[in-house]
């Protein structure tokens, strides 16, 4: 008798290790493939995995095999037409009568796909991010209050009034009242009828009867149909609520001297803003705001991918997320965040107004405004400005990013204060 | 009259033990002799995982199956590959997959070519009896992987990676195709490990710890011993016990690689075979259920269906053609083999007098035990299946601009063709032929290996990668000549000691 056994529950994944372990062997052409696709990846596309490709030959097994060439003889299924002796044209492409077992088992320089998981794509994308540690973190939220329901109450203004509730207790109330009367009526009426129906009854006790049954009836009729004591009100009560909607405004220098490759280093800077924040929020906004000598909304694509040329007004920018802030994002309701990536240059007149229209206008506004400086360069005159920015508002924060490693601890050093 | 054992697609436990029981009741009466059996249930994702493992119920980790674990589930979740109904393990019990998704017709066909078919091919066929221990391989398994965890724990994941690495760019090179060996269990293996690390030890260290005076060396060259005396076509076992730097873990890891890849050689040379025995009889075994009412018209139809589809052999232009199937070869053969006994006609009686109306359970059980693909083929091939196969032969020189038909399914061509595939089968004519040659022991301590071509065939590009790793477990410089006929050197590949 064969031994029978569902194996189903043991656990699955049992090549969960090997899978890890490849991973690991090519984390180094992973994280360039992933470095090369994150141009084509939404900021707010994280919910999904990533398909990721690096080249076949790097992941072949050697072995000794014996290439094609040479003299053989193969043997096929089918012969329609051939006679011993014949002659035939090498077929194109492969190599002789070996053709498709060659190219089967030959090595193309072609890719090798295969998916990894949101968190393998971010680890790969921000190296040793720790995923964890940014879940435990909890944002100050905003808090707004909301009315909510809470029982009923005696009192209140008549457009509350539950009239189901008052009703059933101007009900209950009504036979309360009217259960004794009602019982005794009941006596007199059957004693009445038994005195009626005696011959030569006592007249006066009849009349007695009558007397007491009039009293009674009038006595229920009284009975009020509602009573201002028979009223229920539904309760409302205000109850205080964490804000769940935030909005993240991108702020992005686009002028000529902003290069792609400082573009992908804010992109993931953004990305790793959104992810934060979708941690603490359930819904987050983006709204994506370039300039050069003028700020424009625009949409992601557009946001990253195009060019332009000319000079630098960053207050453009700051003018533009003021606007829409009052437009659409009433402060009240929304947590604001917003970060400004740009590589320092800006026009030397316009420093001077960026600080004042964040000191006065955008920061007592914003729950933080996170400013990265992508450069290699010596900073400029917008960084000296902002500076002074930093000793008046602990919600604003600077940092100085010049390569893709510096992101992440520049990021953890952004949040810290605000995740205590 | 039929009284069927089941009448709809779904399984259950209670249906497969019982069709399992009519199942064994038949194999027997056919004299089928088997390991017992497991048969485990599982899910398609767990069969993603022991295809990834190479079929191996328990395997050591490594990135190269996570490899094709990645490429087999992106094949399959885009649908671009069904899933093997079964996989098989050649153990004691034999232990057989079966997937949660399959019919109650599947399963029923998967217990009877897997569990009845596969199953006494392992336990009958003289090259599993000779290269595999069914008993064992499960323990040995166990120590592997036990001792591979240990090693990365001990030495770090890199270093062992490194090793498996260059231990499977050999693994093909690690059989003794002329002797015979005894694979041993997980117990004596373990009691035998110290032992042995301390006596390969001492054995190296002989060999090398010799100095010999400089003046001595040229005169000593000449006369010198070559070593090793013989040349060696197990490079494994070479390196595992010549190698001059290896750590004993490292030589333990040498042989666990090199014991793993014997333990599948049995099966690349009886593919045809083994898959042609489990074909004819999962289809005598499901034919046999009919005849007893076991089963009903709409389960046969279905295995008709399936079955036709597992022994179809595509024309060489059509689009579906990828080879010969071996599951249409061999169950041809084994089919023709049992026709050639109970109804030979006289081309038959010419070509095999001495099955010629035999008991084909005899002669069937006789052919499985005895033979691998290469000689299975050159031994049973009938000039009818050449016939009804339209078989034709293909020569392929390089220097030549055309193709040669050399011969086609008539006359004359018959023994040909049965000789050219037979030889389509025979390892050593499509793995190169490459062997240990020398060891410069009083020089450089450099290995020189010689590859000797078959018809001309050169090697593929990769040997150079396999070289390097042939270096990282000799330490020392390696060299790769490639002899023509006459035993001339034609050409020299080299990977030096200290590059890289």
């Amino acid at each position: 008798m064969a031994q029978l056994i569902d194996r189903r529950p043991n656990a699955k994944g049992k090549s969960t290790v090997n899978r890890q372990r490849f991973l690991r062997r090519y984390k180094k052409q992973i994280k360039k493939a992933i470095s090369e696709q994150i141009s084509e990846r939404s900021i707010t596309d994280i919910e999904g995995g990533e398909s990721v490709s690096i080249p076949k030959r790097d992941t072949t097994e050697p072995t000794f095999r014996n290439d094609q060439g040479g003299v053989r003889e193969g043997v096929y299924p089918g012969n329609k037409e051939f006679a011993p002796g014949d002659k035939i044209k090498r077929p194109p492409g492969g190599n002789g009568g070996q053709g498709r077992r060659a190219s089967d088992s030959g090595e193309g320089d072609d890719e090798f796909v295969f998916e990894i998981s949101r968190d393998e794509y971010l680890d790969m994308l921000f190296d040793d991010l720790e995923l964890p540690n940014l879940q435990k973190n909890q944002l100050r939220k905003m808090t707004r209050s909301k009315t909510v329901r809470a029982g009923f109450t005696n009192d209140g203004v008549p457009t509350n009034i539950n009239i189901v509730r008052s009703l059933k207790s101007a009900m209950s109330r009504r036979m309360a009242m009217g259960a004794e009367p009602r019982r005794r009526l009941h006596e007199l009426e059957g004693e009445l009828q038994a005195l009626q129906q005696e011959v030569g009854g006592d007249e006066n006790r009849r009349l007695e009867l009558e007397q007491e049954i009039e009293q009674l009836r009038k006595r229920i009729k009284k009975i009020p149909f509602i009573d201002t004591f028979d009223l229920r009100f539904n309760n409302f009560v205000q109850r205080p609520e964490p804000t769940s909607q935030a909005v993240m405004f991108c702020l992005m220098d686009v002028s000529g001297s902003m290069d792609q490759e400082t573009k992908d280093i804010a992109k993931r800077f953004y990305i790793l803003l959104y992810l934060f924040l979708t941690r603490s929020y359930k819904d987050v906004d983006v709204v994506y705001i370039r300039h050069h000598t003028q700020a424009k909304e625009v949409d992601e694509e557009e946001f990253f991918y195009s060019r332009e040329t000319g000079g630098t007004i960053v207050s453009s920018a700051l003018e533009l997320t003021r606007d829409i802030i009052a437009q659409r994002y009433p402060p009240t309701d929304w947590n604001i965040y917003a970060a400004q990536a740009s590589d320092g240059d800006n026009w030397n007149d316009d420093s001077p107004v960026c600080e004042q229209i964040l000191a006065k206008q955008l920061l007592p506004q914003l729950r933080y405004y996170a400013y990265v400086e992508i450069t290699r360069r010596d900073h400029q005159g917008l960084w000296a400005h902002y500076e002074n920015l930093l000793q008046t508002h602990d919600n604003f924060a600077m940092q100085h990013i010049s390569e893709h490693d510096d992101i992440y601890p520049v990021f953890r050093e952004f949040f810290r204060k605000q995740t205590q | 009259m039929r009284e069927p054992i089941s009448t709809g697609a779904e399984w259950t436990f209670e249906l497969i033990e019982k069709y399992h029981a009519e199942i064994e009741n038949i194999a027997e009466e056919y004299g089928l002799d088997t390991y017992p059996n497991q048969i485990e249930l599982i899910t398609a994702e767990q069969m993603l995982d022991a295809y990834a493992s190479v079929g191996m119920p328990i395997g050591y980790s490594h990135w190269s199956f996570g490899k094709h674990f990645i490429q087999n589930e992106q094949q399959y979740r885009r649908g671009r590959m069904g899933l093997a109904y079964e996989i098989v393990i050649n153990s004691n019990p034999c232990i057989a997959y079966l997937m949660e998704e399959n019919t109650m017709m599947m399963q029923a066909l998967v217990i009877a070519h897997a569990s009845y078919g596969h199953n006494s091919f392992f336990k009958g066929n003289y090259l599993f009896r000779a290269w595999t221990d069914a008993e064992a391989i499960i323990d040995y398994l166990v120590f592997a992987k036990r001792f591979i965890s240990e090693c990365e724990e001990r030495y770090g994941i890199d270093e062992v990676e490194n090793l498996l690495d260059s231990c499977h760019a050999l693994q093909n090179h690690g059989v003794d195709r002329y002797k015979r060996p005894y694979p041993v269990s997980m117990r004596e293996e373990q009691e035998r490990l110290e032992e042995r690390e301390a006596y390969l030890q001492s054995q190296v260290n002989d060999l090398w710890h010799k100095t010999i005076p400089q003046k001595e060396i040229a005169e000593e060259a000449s006369k010198q011993q070559n070593f090793p005396q013989e040349p060696q076509e197990n490079i494994l076992y070479f390196i595992e016990k010549n190698a001059p730097l290896l750590e004993p873990w490292q030589r333990e890891v040498v042989r666990i690689v090199r014991k793993i890849g014997q333990y599948f050689y049995p099966q690349r040379q009886t593919q045809v075979m083994n898959e042609g025995w489990a074909c004819f009889w999962h289809y005598h075994i499901m034919n046999a259920l009919y005849d007893r009412g076991k089963v009903t018209d709409g389960f046969m139809l279905e295995f008709i269906q399936s079955h036709t589809n597992v022994v179809s052999q595509p024309d060489f232009d059509s689009e579906y053609f990828s080879g010969i199937n071996p599951y249409a070869l061999g169950y041809a053969m084994m089919t023709d083999i049992k026709r050639i006994c109970i109804d030979p006609d006289e081309e038959d009686r010419k070509w095999f007098p001495d099955i010629a109306g035999s008991n084909w359970q005899e002669t069937l059980d006789f052919a499985m035990r005895n033979f691998k693909d290469e000689s299975f083929i050159s031994q049973f091939l009938s000039p009818r299946m050449i016939r009804d196969f339209k078989l034709f032969s293909i020569l392929d020189d390089e220097e030549r601009s055309e193709l040669e038909v050399t011969s086609i399914h008539n006359d004359s061509g018959y023994h040909y063709i049965r000789h050219a595939l037979s030889n389509q089968y025979n390892l050593s004519m499509n793995e190169p032929n490459i062997q240990v040659q020398n060891v410069d022991i009083r020089g450089d301590r450099s290995l020189t290996l010689s590859h000797i071509p078959h018809n001309g065939v050169p090697l593929a590009d990769s040997s150079g990668e396999v070289l390097k790793h042939l270096r990282r477990l000799w330490s020392f410089g390696v060299k790769l000549e490639t002899l023509d006929a006459s035993g001339e050197v034609i050409n020299t590949e080299e990977c030096s000691a200290q590059a890289g």
